[in-house]
């Protein structure tokens, strides 16, 4: 049971979720999360004045119950299944990130410098989630799929694309990480 | 009743990212800062043991459930696409910390204010599907 309640090595998490992208390609399905932002969109409507949302939405239930799944996994996981411990970090990215103002760093999942209610309250802390969540929407349909569709299931097929769109990924994250956060932290 | 294999995955899915840590803004930090070897363990094992799974589906004409051959969904060719929205992501994966599938579990794991992030990303969806037709791709 200790082995359920601490956190999991990444060779047993990695070989898990290529599984997970099997056992969907298995049900005739396909790995991809970011589609469903694009089903959200036809639900409310978006497919009557822009083709790109022109579709079958009910087509994508499965999907959607995929994410239903995934918010009581990740329940089950947190309240249920976890030891009180902090994630392992390196000491320096907690040092680099006390620097920063990010005080606490591994005792929680996420910061609450930037996710408790307190800091979305302030004009700063709203823009970083809308802006964050903003260019995450924008840019994976833009590129076709995220860390799901390309670098797990589009890399698992040998594909080009996903390749090229994984060093997409790591462009804009290293621009972030280290150009801009110097500057918004 | 045809739904609850999907639900099953998916909650196997939100256990096995929380349990991994790759649902955590901080490990996506230290990912693009190269200080820790977590999260490319984590890919690089999923894709390895991915590309061996569906080789091995591939030789032996495995049927899926559908009682069609097992298919992965092929990418349109491209370039500018690719890097330019694939940068686009990695910016806001590097600064809300989540992508698409973590959005929802860390939901789950009771963090609300994701629901700002993920409403964002739908606006985000929005935009591009407006204005696709005026973008490089």
């Amino acid at each position: 049971m200790e082995y359920i309640l601490n956190p999991w090595p990444w060779y047993v998490s990695g070989p898990l979720i290529a599984i997970i992208m099997f056992m969907l390609i298995y049900m005739g399905k396909t790995f991809g999360m970011s589609s469903n932002l694009r089903t959200f969109c036809t639900i409310v409507g978006a497919g009557k004045k822009t083709k790109f949302f022109d579709f079958d939405w009910k087509s994508q239930r499965w999907n959607l119950t995929v994410v239903l799944g995934a918010v009581i996994g990740g329940f089950i996981a947190h309240f249920l299944l976890s030891n009180p411990i902090n994630i392992d970090l390196n000491p320096d990215t907690v040092e680099r990130l006390s620097q920063l103002g990010f005080e606490d760093a591994g005792k929680s999942l996420l910061p609450a410098e930037i996710y408790s209610w307190d800091a979305v309250m302030s004009l700063k802390g709203l823009s970083i989630l809308i802006i964050g969540g903003f260019l995450v929407g924008f840019g994976t349909r833009y590129a076709g799929g995220c860390t799901s569709g390309h670098a797990i299931t589009g890399l698992s097929s040998l594909q080009k694309p996903s390749l090229i769109a994984v060093i997409g990924f790591f462009i804009g994250g290293l621009i972030m990480v280290h150009l801009i956060f110097p500057l918004i932290f | 009743m045809k739904y609850i294999k999907f639900l099953i995955v998916g909650i196997f899915f939100g256990i096995v990212l929380v349990k991994s840590e790759a649902v955590s803004w901080y490990r996506i930090y230290e990912m693009f800062r190269f200080e820790s070897f977590h999260m490319y363990g984590i890919i690089g094992t999923a894709v390895a043991t991915g590309i061996i799974l569906l080789l091995i589906s591939k030789q032996l004409k495995i049927k899926n459930t559908e009682g069609g051959l097992m298919n992965v969904p092929a990418k349109e060719k491209g370039l500018v696409r690719y890097l330019l929205g694939g940068s686009l992501f990695g910016l806001g994966w590097a600064l809300s910390g989540a992508c698409p599938g973590p959005m929802y579990i860390l939901v789950g794991t009771g963090v609300f204010t994701m629901l700002i992030v993920i409403l964002a990303a739908v606006l985000g969806t929005y935009a591009y599907g407006v204005l696709k037709d005026k973008l490089p791709h």
